[in-house]
């Protein structure tokens, strides 16, 4: 039996970017919120002994404990999906400000070709360029009309860049909050490299504060120190844009937020056209609670937002054999892949120092910035070099030949450890019938629902984009001059084991049709409509970017939607 | 002796950061090292740092580590793990191998903490063997993995040297070594010997090169090796330099308040 809370106007399932924004944005507009969030509260002061590369990097101290859950994985539908049962190919966030605590802060805004992806594509080469099976599909709104709400999120993270801009990314209404990160010999190098290739380097756009800064909240935070711990930590100098330092304390001061940690929360009630709550259980003592609530909102990233669809039973799952139904559908992931790591033999860089999101990149091959009447594929991947401190359990590149272990290993090993570097694409990754999430039909979490299953590969498009992105940093490379160059252009199966990229998205996708989407260009449900499901889960497709800039500008246009609800009702759009 | 005029403590690492981020906002700080800091957190005066006994020759002399004994091992698996440690990151002219570094301490306490029992990890059943691409599942802990892989390296030796393990030659340990890495010697039915060479090699690298306080880089001789500067509190100043900055590295003990 659940303990019955008093009802709320809103309740928040997660904690992370997207339910800290909407738990600001709302308790400033007076709105009663309630926040569960299944992990332990946090504070800049955890961070104190941060810089410890085996705790955080290695052993995950910051992710969600996989014993009490975790995802299943299998490449195709053929095969038995089983559990990825340690840390591998993405690391789930969990507890006060999610993935948002330990992210790198890379912010980036998605093209405008991206939002309108299928029209423009059919526009410049005719409908038979979209091979069979994928589903490429619009986003139900445009790049001009999600501007504000990129800036929205890029002032309350105090986003830095540079003023003048390359028209290969989307317009800008008004400048980066913030000046760009400091230029090290190395982002001189691939700059002075591309441009004399022709291309359009620029300085990642960056959530590691440059310089202090006051957001309009009246939030100030110190400037980044390049610390090296940035990736997998949380910034100690609360200089790294993470919820807990921005957003969160904004909704705290209102008076109207109320948080509950240890909160998991395990269904949507609902009476299949609307919801009036959810049932979470306290991790800690097992009690199981009733939250009543006018609206409920999933932000509890894109696995849990799909699978609490899914067990609920809510909205339409998705088949992969007859491409009907929506929750599930369009899974995507990142290509990475093709880099090019240059050994240079007489230089020594200080790559020890950095920040997770100082790095450069060109726009030039990514989205439709180039012309693919002659390729095998679509869309593309940003090039990049970045300095993020390379720790030394993790980094220890040799050229290729070397043995593994050994006396010629170590000599190796120590004598590359300051001097390389790489050039590398994030690719770009589109939709596919058979590519979905659905529920495992064995493996359980430890409050006895199914796991998440997915089902995804590579396919040629994918092979076809990271040989040609191979071509491109290996070209980059040779322009810098090293010593020696090693090169990867194949792409093999998707493998769970290694790391790659905490940037999943689908399976809740926006669009304007309900027949072929979730929840509409304000993440409202189609099909329940005080329920609001927010997060990289609502991306039709993802582009050769990170996600969280998209996904920031995403939460802050929904929150239009939920007040325009609160309000007055019904569909919104 | 760089150990000591480098050394810095807690409270002036902590000034100098304030001054080089300009950080000392006036009382907007949310929370955080600043905050700490400027509420004197990390006022308190650091200890002057340990007088490092020195033998007349200006060599420091040998001070027992306390770290140095087993939570896990026996002190036969200990010597196994020890002596295949430094094969895979030997002693030569660059500097100490992994037993010096105190690599099979590091893998001892390891194996005694939560991780050697995957406490952190999906361990309900059933356990199928799947594609390469779905990882590989390991329904035993990691201790029993070590338990099993250390008797399979020595009875390896035996049967093809008749000797043991750490007795053997360094080109004979090579050997075992590398039939283990091929996956040619079996630790046991699913576990095959490359999955446990490879946690071998992993675990040697991160005692090599994590933090000193889990009992391996001794004195971060592992991080001098490589000009590593272990962690310090900023790198404003440098990162604009063209030219490469050596620093006497720190370590977490060194961000204590005392
Ligand atoms: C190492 C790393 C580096 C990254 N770097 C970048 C980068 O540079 N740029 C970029 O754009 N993105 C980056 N990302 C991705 C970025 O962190 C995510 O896109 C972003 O944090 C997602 O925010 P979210 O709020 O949707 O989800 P999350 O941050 O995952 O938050 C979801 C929250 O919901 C909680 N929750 C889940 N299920 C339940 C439940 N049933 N009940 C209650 N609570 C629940 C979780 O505990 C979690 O706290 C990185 C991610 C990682 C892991
Ligand atoms: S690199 Fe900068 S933003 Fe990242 S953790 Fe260090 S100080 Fe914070």
């Amino acid at each position: 039996m659940a303990t019955k809370m008093p009802k709320v106007p809103v309740v928040i399932v997660g904690m992370g970017w997207l339910g800290g924004i909407i738990a600001a944005e709302l308790s400033k507009q007076g709105v009663k919120v309630v926040g569960l969030e299944r992990g332990k509260p946090r504070a800049t002061e955890d961070y104190y002994m941060v810089h410890d590369e085996l705790r955080y990097a290695m052993r995950y101290d910051l992710m969600q404990d996989l014993s009490k859950e975790t995802i299943t994985f299998r490449n195709t539908s053929k095969m038995t999906a089983l559990p990825m049962r340690s840390y591998g190919s993405f690391l789930l966030g969990e507890g006060l400000g999610g993935s948002g605590i330990h992210w790198n802060g890379q912010t980036f805004r998605f093209l405008p070709y991206d939002f309108e992806i299928h029209s423009k594509t059919v526009e410049r080469y005719g409908k038979k360029k979209i091979p069979d099976g994928m589903l490429l599909q619009d986003w139900g709104i445009t790049y001009d009309e999600l501007e504000p709400y990129f800036y929205k999120f890029e002032e309350v993270a105090g986003i830095s860049g540079e003023q003048e801009q390359t028209p290969m990314v989307g317009k800008r209404s008004k400048p980066f909050p913030t000046k760009p990160m400091l230029k090290t010999p190395i982002l001189k190098m691939f700059e002075d490299a591309t441009k004399k290739l022709g291309y359009h380097p620029y300085m990642m756009p960056s959530a590691n504060l440059s310089e202090q800064y006051t957001n309009p909240d009246g939030i100030t935070r110190a400037a980044c120190q390049y610390c090296g711990y940035c990736e997998r930590f949380g910034c100690e100098y609360g200089a790294k844009a993470d919820p807990v330092v921005t957003v969160l304390p904004v909704a705290n001061k209102t008076g109207n937020f109320e948080l509950r940690p240890y909160s998991n929360v395990v269904e949507v009630l609902h009476d299949g056209k609307k919801a009036s709550g959810v049932v979470y259980v306290n991790t800690v003592t097992g009690e199981r609670y009733e939250q009543p609530a006018d609206v409920v909102i999933l932000a509890s990233y894109v696995f849990n937002n799909v699978r609490l669809l899914l067990t609920s039973k809510l909205g339409k799952p998705y088949d992969p054999k007859t491409g009907k139904g929506v929750v599930g559908k369009n899974y995507c992931y990142q290509t990475n892949g093709g880099s090019a790591t240059g050994f240079f033999d007489d230089k020594e860089f200080n790559l020890y120092a950095g920040a997770g999101s100082l790095g450069m990149e060109i726009p030039d091959f990514n989205g439709d910035n180039f012309d693919h009447t002659n390729l095998n594929f679509l869309h593309g991947a940003g090039i990049r070099i970045s300095q993020t401190g390379q720790r030394p359990i993790a980094t220890n590149p040799v050229p290729k030949g070397t043995p593994t272990w050994g006396a010629e290993f170590k000599k190796q090993s120590l004598k590359y450890a300051n001097n390389t570097l790489t050039v590398s694409p994030q690719g770009s990754s589109l939709p596919w019938q058979h590519h979905y999430l659905d529920l495992d039909p064995t493996f359980k979490d430890a409050y006895g629902l199914p796991l998440m299953r997915i089902t995804f590969d590579f396919e040629d498009q994918d092979r076809e984009m990271i040989k040609f992105m191979a071509s491109k940093t290996e070209e980059i490379m040779k322009e810098m001059n090293p010593t020696s160059i090693g090169v990867s252009n194949k792409l093999g199966p998707y493998n769970i084991v290694p790391y790659q990229s905490t940037h999943n998205t689908g399976g809740a996708i926006m669009g304007a049709d309900p027949s072929t989407s979730v929840v509409n260009s304000y993440l409202q449900m189609w099909d329940a409509e005080n329920v609001f499901v927010v997060g990289a889960s609502a991306f039709p497709h993802n582009s050769g970017y990170n996600p969280t800039g998209t996904v920031g500008a995403l939460a802050y246009r929904a929150v239009d939607g939920i007040a325009k609800y609160l309000k007055s009702g019904g569909m919104v759009v | 002796m760089a150990e000591q005029h480098n050394h810095q403590p807690p409270d002036r690492s902590r000034r100098q950061f304030l001054k080089y981020s300009g950080a000392a906002i006036s009382g907007a700080v949310i929370g955080g090292v600043i905050g700490g800091a400027i509420a004197g957190g990390f006022k308190k005066k650091a200890p002057a740092p340990a007088p490092t006994p020195t033998t007349p020759g200006g060599q420091a002399a040998a001070v027992a580590d306390y770290n140095q004994a087993t939570m896990y091992f026996t002190q036969s698996q200990l010597q196994i793990t020890q002596a295949a440690v430094e094969r895979i990151f030997p002693k030569d002219d660059l500097g100490p191998g992994a037993a010096e570094l105190g690599v099979a301490y590091y893998i001892d306490h390891q194996l005694a903490s939560p991780w050697g029992i995957n406490g952190r990890e999906y361990r309900t059943g059933p356990y199928v063997k799947g594609e390469a691409t779905q990882g590989d599942y390991q329904s035993i802990h990691r201790t029993e993995v070590f338990n099993l892989g250390l008797i399979a390296i020595q009875d390896a030796s035996m049967k093809k040297y008749n000797n043991k393990f750490p007795d053997l030659a360094d080109d004979q340990k090579d050997a075992i070594l590398t039939l283990l890495e091929k996956g040619d010697i079996e630790v046991i039915n699913g576990i095959t010997g490359t999955s446990f060479f490879n946690l071998l090699r992993t675990l040697t690298l991160e005692g090599v090169y994590a933090d000193p306080l889990y009992g391996g880089n001794k004195n971060m001789q592992g991080w001098k090796m490589r000009k590593y500067p272990g962690n310090q509190m900023s790198y404003t100043n440098i990162m604009e330099k063209a030219e490469f900055v050596t620093m006497e590295p720190m370590s977490l003990r060194d961000h204590i308040a005392h």
